[in-house]
């Protein structure tokens, strides 16, 4: 059971992690421009497979660098030349923008990789085992994913808090006007802001990559669970969504450890549940098969019962 | 607002096409009664098997989208996860229908959309009251949360949902009226098109009664429309609900048409299928999704057959249509209506060539696209088949030199030419739109 607590908590916080470094650029763009990015998810995918084919050419450490980098470079291209365009035609037009540019960018994936999983490996000098708990064997892979997204997670607060830049990202995010009188070039700022957030997804697509599954479904996968985790921790906060990114992450992650369904509790007080019947699954499913419905009832509830999120201000 | 003022300015325009002394309800119900001829007349034009499926797709998928044009065109909703209600609709009318096999009830089949629409009106309510107290972009969040929310819940209720395979019936077991058994396709689609022309008239006339309108203001100014004594949230639930029962047609439509629902028809594809043809439509005309449902469920057939990567040019034709034409193709098509009835028809024939200049390099500048994207299909996926992929008949050979040299010429001089000719297209608008102007102020 502890063993289990461990395990779960580890990888509960690591997926958490991974979920933040998504979500802090999803929430600095949404903040700054007040466009919910639909293709976020789009670029942590662009992520590993880039990551993937530069790793296959230059080896894992360059692609770290320059996958990023690459798509950040893609992002900010797409801010210059499409969403600002878009822009004119008000906030419905540009979600769907990055709606369209989602179902474009998965086309061109499978397009040029296919449909199937590409076989983007741990690179050998991170294939071992770093630890033992109890008998399980814990990777040195995770290990170095999870130590990653806690030192850009230090770097971007460091950034964001310390420095000029930072600070005029700060002063643009509340009043983009006052900060362009002030002399500065707003339009450039938020190219640059949705450029690195783009290339923070991409971080995670390179280093999340080798352990889960690379293949064109990855973004679909990933990009409802990240508009959860930025609705939850209230639209706009970054605390709120490193909050919300640790606690989905660990719930899904216990979820699925959780092997009991409402008939085993009833039977444990005695009760048979009535069998047979369009809807008697409802008895029977376990936990661990609700854990990707979690996250969604968690929104709905908070929409409904805290419409600002966690720690969210403002009402949208 | 400003599409409001104009629609009052051209009102005397539109009575002048019919002459005078016609009664109001016939000049209503023409249209009516030639779509219902046109409904009637069309498989006899096209007659072969293939065709009158894909005629029953677009039956199926006008009232879909129709209903979803309610909330994003109408009201200003702009919802994630229409497919929801589409989908359980089609799933409580294949259970409906099976009980009433298994059972033997006299029901016929015409009747079983109904079915389909109180399910749809049923999670409509269920799922608008949770969602449509806000608007903009929380409701969109909580719709794809909805959406998400039953699509893996249809993984998992295996009872209701049928697993993978879904749940199948059989049309042609149930009561026969008028010696019609449903069997043959082109009974479906009569039952189709007779469903389609009902809901298509119900959602007009929707949209013309008092509660049409106050949809229209909700989604322009929800604070005034408050000041006006009314409640926003309750309006968009109101049309939420609605639109949810239509949608709900759609999937019983869909379900008689198949015989087959599965999950997938309650999946977030399915939900941006109908976004993506409500909008490439137009949203702001009620034709605006009629032309989309039919553009993109004929897209689907035909692109599909041609190539594998259709999805994409679809993606694409989305984003052009988002970032160059906001108001759809029904939008750019009403976009010439007040230059038609001022009359101004020698500087329309001028702008019609200026189209045309336009359209020739646009044409090469969109071939040479598609002959980058089949060849680069070509080379990463199917690079086994060999090097020669035939695009357009041309067998061309993909590791050669020239058909790469021939995409980027086609590519580079399209839109150099189309930036030259594109202010002539400009010119002729301007002129158009004063000649028709002054006329307008001499009547």
């Amino acid at each position: 059971m502890l063993e289990l607590v461990t395990i779960s908590t580890l990888n509960g916080v690591l997926y958490g992690m991974l979920l933040f470094l998504m979500a802090s650029g999803l929430t600095l763009i949404f903040s700054m421009m007040g466009v919910l990015n639909f293709a976020h998810a789009s670029f942590y995918m662009l992520g590993a497979f880039f990551g993937f084919q530069l790793g296959q050419l230059l080896g894992f450490w360059p692609a770290l660098i320059l996958a990023p980098v690459l798509v950040g470079g893609i992002g900010a291209l797409v801010e210059r030349y499409g969403l600002r365009y878009v822009h004119r035609h008000g906030p419905v037009a540009e979600l769907l923008f990055t709606f369209g540019l989602a179902f474009v960018i998965v086309e061109v994936v499978q397009m040029i990789w296919g449909k199937g999983p590409v076989d983007y490996r741990v690179p050998d000098s991170l294939d071992f085992t770093a630890f033992t708990v109890f008998s399980t064997n814990y990777p040195a892979y995770k290990m170095f994913e999870l130590l990653t997204a806690i030192a850009i997670f230090a770097v971007l607060f460091a950034v964001l808090t310390r420095t000029r830049v930072g600070l005029i990202i700060q002063a643009a995010l509340t009043h983009p006007h006052m900060v362009a009188m002030l002399g500065h070039n707003v339009p450039r700022v938020f190219m640059l802001v949705f450029g690195v957030g783009t290339g923070l997804a991409a971080v995670a697509g390179v280093i999340a990559g080798p352990a889960l599954v690379t293949q064109s479904n990855m973004a679909a996968a990933l990009g409802p669970i990240l508009f959860v985790v930025v609705v939850v921790g209230g639209l706009g906060s970054l605390s709120g969504a490193f909050v919300a990114s640790l606690l989905i992450g660990l719930v899904q992650t216990f979820a699925v450890s959780i092997n009991l369904s409402v008939a085993d509790a009833l039977g444990r007080i005695g009760v048979a549940p009535p069998s047979g019947g369009l809807l008697s699954d409802v008895w029977t499913v376990t936990v661990a098969q609700l854990g990707p419905i979690i996250p969604y009832l968690l929104l709905v509830l908070i929409l409904i019962f805290r419409p600002v999120g966690l720690m969210g201000t403002r009402e949208h | 607002m400003s599409d409001a003022l104009s629609d009052a300015a051209k009102l005397p325009a539109r009575g002048a096409l019919y002459p005078t002394g016609v009664p109001v309800a016939l000049r209503l119900a023409v249209p009516w009664i030639a779509l219902a001829v046109l409904f009637a007349v069309l498989p006899a034009i096209f007659a072969s098997g293939t065709s009158l499926t894909m005629l029953s797709l677009m039956g199926i998928m006008i009232v879909f989208a129709l209903s979803y044009n309610m909330l994003l065109g109408e009201t200003g909703l702009l919802s994630f996860g229409h497919a929801v209600y589409y989908g359980l609709g089609g799933f409580l009318t294949v259970h409906v229908m099976n009980a009433v096999i298994a059972d033997r009830l006299p029901v016929p089949l015409p009747l079983l959309p109904l079915v389909g629409a109180l399910g749809g009106l049923f999670f409509g309510i269920v799922f608008g009251s949770v969602s449509t107290r806000r608007a903009g972009t929380a409701f969109a969040m909580i719709s794809l949360g909805l959406g998400e929310l039953v699509a893996s819940s249809s993984l998992i209720l295996r009872g209701f949902f049928g697993g993978e395979e879904g749940v199948s019936t059989n049309r042609t077991k149930l009561l026969h009226v008028f010696g019609l058994n449903f069997g043959p396709q082109i009974e479906v689609y009569y039952l189709i098109a007779a469903w389609c022309l009902l809901c298509m008239l119900a959602m007009y006339a929707l949209r013309c009664t008092p509660f049409g309108r106050m949809c229209n203001a909700v989604r322009e100014n929800p604070e005034r429309v408050q000041f006006v004594g009314y409640n926003p949230g309750m309006v968009r639930f109101i049309a939420f609900s609605l639109a949810g029962l239509f949608a709900g047609v759609a999937g019983a439509l869909a379900a008689i048409n198949f015989e087959l629902v599965n999950s997938s028809a309650v999946g977030a594809e399915q939900s941006g299928l109908v976004l993506l043809a409500a909008y490439i439509g137009g949203t702001g005309n009620f034709l605006g999704p009629v032309i989309g449902a039919i553009l993109v469920t004929w897209l689907e057939g035909m692109l599909s057959d041609v190539t594998e990567v259709w999805q994409l040019y679809f993606g694409l034709l989305f984003i052009g249509v988002v970032m160059f034409a906001p108001q759809g193709i029904a939008g750019l098509l009403m976009m010439h209506e007040p230059l038609w009835h001022a009359g101004a028809y020698r500087s329309m024939l001028r702008l019609a060539l200026t189209y045309l200049l336009a359209l020739v390099p646009g044409l090469g500048l969109i071939a040479g696209l598609i002959l980058v994207i089949e060849m680069t299909y070509h080379i990463s996926v199917k690079a086994s088949e060999g090097p020669t992929v035939s695009v357009f008949h041309v067998a061309l050979n993909t590791v050669s030199v020239a058909p790469w040299a021939a995409a980027a010429v086609l590519i580079a001089g399209g839109f150099v030419l189309f930036r030259l000719t594109w202010p002539l297209v400009g010119a002729a608008w301007h002129d158009a739109s004063l000649r028709a102007h002054s006329a307008g102020r001499g009547k």
